[in-house]
């Protein structure tokens, strides 16, 4: 699959890792442009739920990253964050998720190099292993005043939008 | 039998205990169903035998259950784990439960305190039986594809119904993240991507706690084995942080505690 382009979404500290990165911009790295980051306050705010609504949203793969041990703001968010990751690893694998979609990586405000090698490589893996199709998908719908979640593939736009004009005039 | 029977009557009669709980015949001979003794004449409704295998300590913490007052559980080892930790968790206070622990030959063991529950538990064998061990490791042993296409085919037989979240006894959160719906975590209706987010939660919830009695699997009407789910957690915290739930009170929950030197040659 040579043009394959994956959707990487990335769960980061604010601290360190979202400083990290915007030291790898101010730095002038180019890097992967593939990378959709979530600013988040803690790698213990890093729910195992979120990843997987980023699997369910079409993510091809997910990087988790924050302070390195020691470093953390709140003192031992990270501390407690790997030992959740531990297990959750241990289950996704069990059930049969390739962990080698997600990469969990320590990235302080200061590696700004080190945050575009780990995008670089976490899509290059994920250009060689391709879409993430085999995960069941979901989408969110506006229907009116409603937020509605459904199951499969998103219906193409124009689909949508009179769906929700219609509900509206309703 | 008849010693559960005489030992629940006298707890009654002198109303050490204002109910028994313990199991009684059901609907059809494979089956036996909780009975709540209040009165000394229906002790002679309990029964004890293989398919008693509820965990009854699911209902000491509902309000309507304590309500009735000071408790007597018929209690199979994994009941016992439950209650201590029940402790570790501080939903129940030493003594406000009387455990009734029966033994392999029907012996009726009173235990009415943690360290006596402690005690009780530490002549136990200990651990995954063996089936369970070979279960989780020859799906582990599987390729990704086919364990992927396995927990798939399972999974997809859920009907959502959470009667492994009625049985679970450290299910208890009064408001469970399936109830929520702003944001809707997880979808409603039974599809696949819920599913897998709901047993995947059921689990992550309780990894570090779950205390092995296997009723969520009991409790599948589909007979799904997502008690192996739990235990492949199980497995995995003893074995990185010594996680033995149930056993002490004095141990901390797993995941609410670290070491700085835990295991991370996963994390780049």
């Amino acid at each position: 699959m040579p043009d394959f382009e994956p959707r990487i979404v990335a769960f980061v500290c604010n601290w360190c890792t979202y400083a990290g990165a915007d030291l790898t911009g101010t730095s002038r790295i180019k890097y992967a442009h593939n990378v959709r980051m979530i600013r988040l306050p803690c790698t213990g705010r890093i729910d195992f739920m979120l990843l997987l609504q980023a699997f369910g949203q079409g993510a091809d793969g997910i990087i988790v990253s924050g302070c390195h041990p020691g470093d953390c703001h709140y003192t031992s968010g990270n501390f407690h964050a790997r030992r959740r990751w531990m297990l959750f690893r241990r289950l996704l694998d069990f059930m049969g998720v390739d962990l080698r979609r997600v990469t969990f990586a320590w990235v302080s405000a200061a590696e700004g190099a080190k945050w575009a090698e780990i995008v670089n490589t976490a899509a290059a893996d994920l250009r060689k292993l391709g879409p993430y199709d085999d995960f069941p998908k979901r989408f969110v719908e506006k229907v009116g005043l409603f937020t509605v979640h459904r199951e499969g593939e998103a219906p193409a736009e124009p689909n949508v939008a009179a769906r929700t004009q219609s509900a509206e005039v309703a | 039998m008849e010693s559960l029977q005489k030992k629940a009557r006298a707890l009654l009669e002198a109303a050490a205990v204002k109910v028994v709980i313990g199991y009684t015949a059901g609907s059809d001979a494979e089956r036996a169903r909780p009975l709540f003794a209040r009165f000394p004449e229906q002790a002679q409704q309990l029964i004890y035998d293989a398919r008693c295998r509820q965990n009854l300590a699911t209902y000491l913490l509902k309000p309507e259950v304590q309500a009735l007052g000071k408790a007597a559980v018929v209690a199979r080892p994994a009941t016992l784990r439950t209650i201590l930790q029940y402790a570790v968790e501080n939903r129940l206070v030493d003594e406000a439960v009387l455990a009734l622990a029966v033994g392999d030959a029907g012996e009726i063991t009173e235990l009415a305190n943690f360290a006596a529950l402690e005690e009780y538990l530490a002549k136990l064998p200990r651990g995954l039986t063996t089936a369970e061990e070979q279960e989780i490791a020859r799906l582990t042993g599987m390729p990704l594809e086919q364990r992927w296409a396995f927990w798939h085919a399972e999974l997809e037989r859920c009907i959502k119904c959470y009667a492994c979240r009625a049985a679970c006894p450290l299910c208890y959160c009064t408001r469970c993240i399936t109830d929520v719906n702003q944001p809707q975590w997880l979808p409603v209706a039974s599809s696949p991507l819920g599913n897998l987010e709901w047993n995947v939660v059921r689990a992550m919830h309780l990894a570090g706690r779950c205390i092995d009695c296997g009723s969520c699997a009991d409790a599948c009407p589909e007979g799904i084995r997502i008690d192996l789910l739990n235990r492949v957690l199980a497995q995995e915290a003893q074995a990185q942080f010594g996680a033995e739930p149930g056993y002490s009170t004095r141990r901390e929950y797993a995941l609410s505690t670290f070491k700085p030197d835990d295991k991370e040659e996963f994390i780049r």
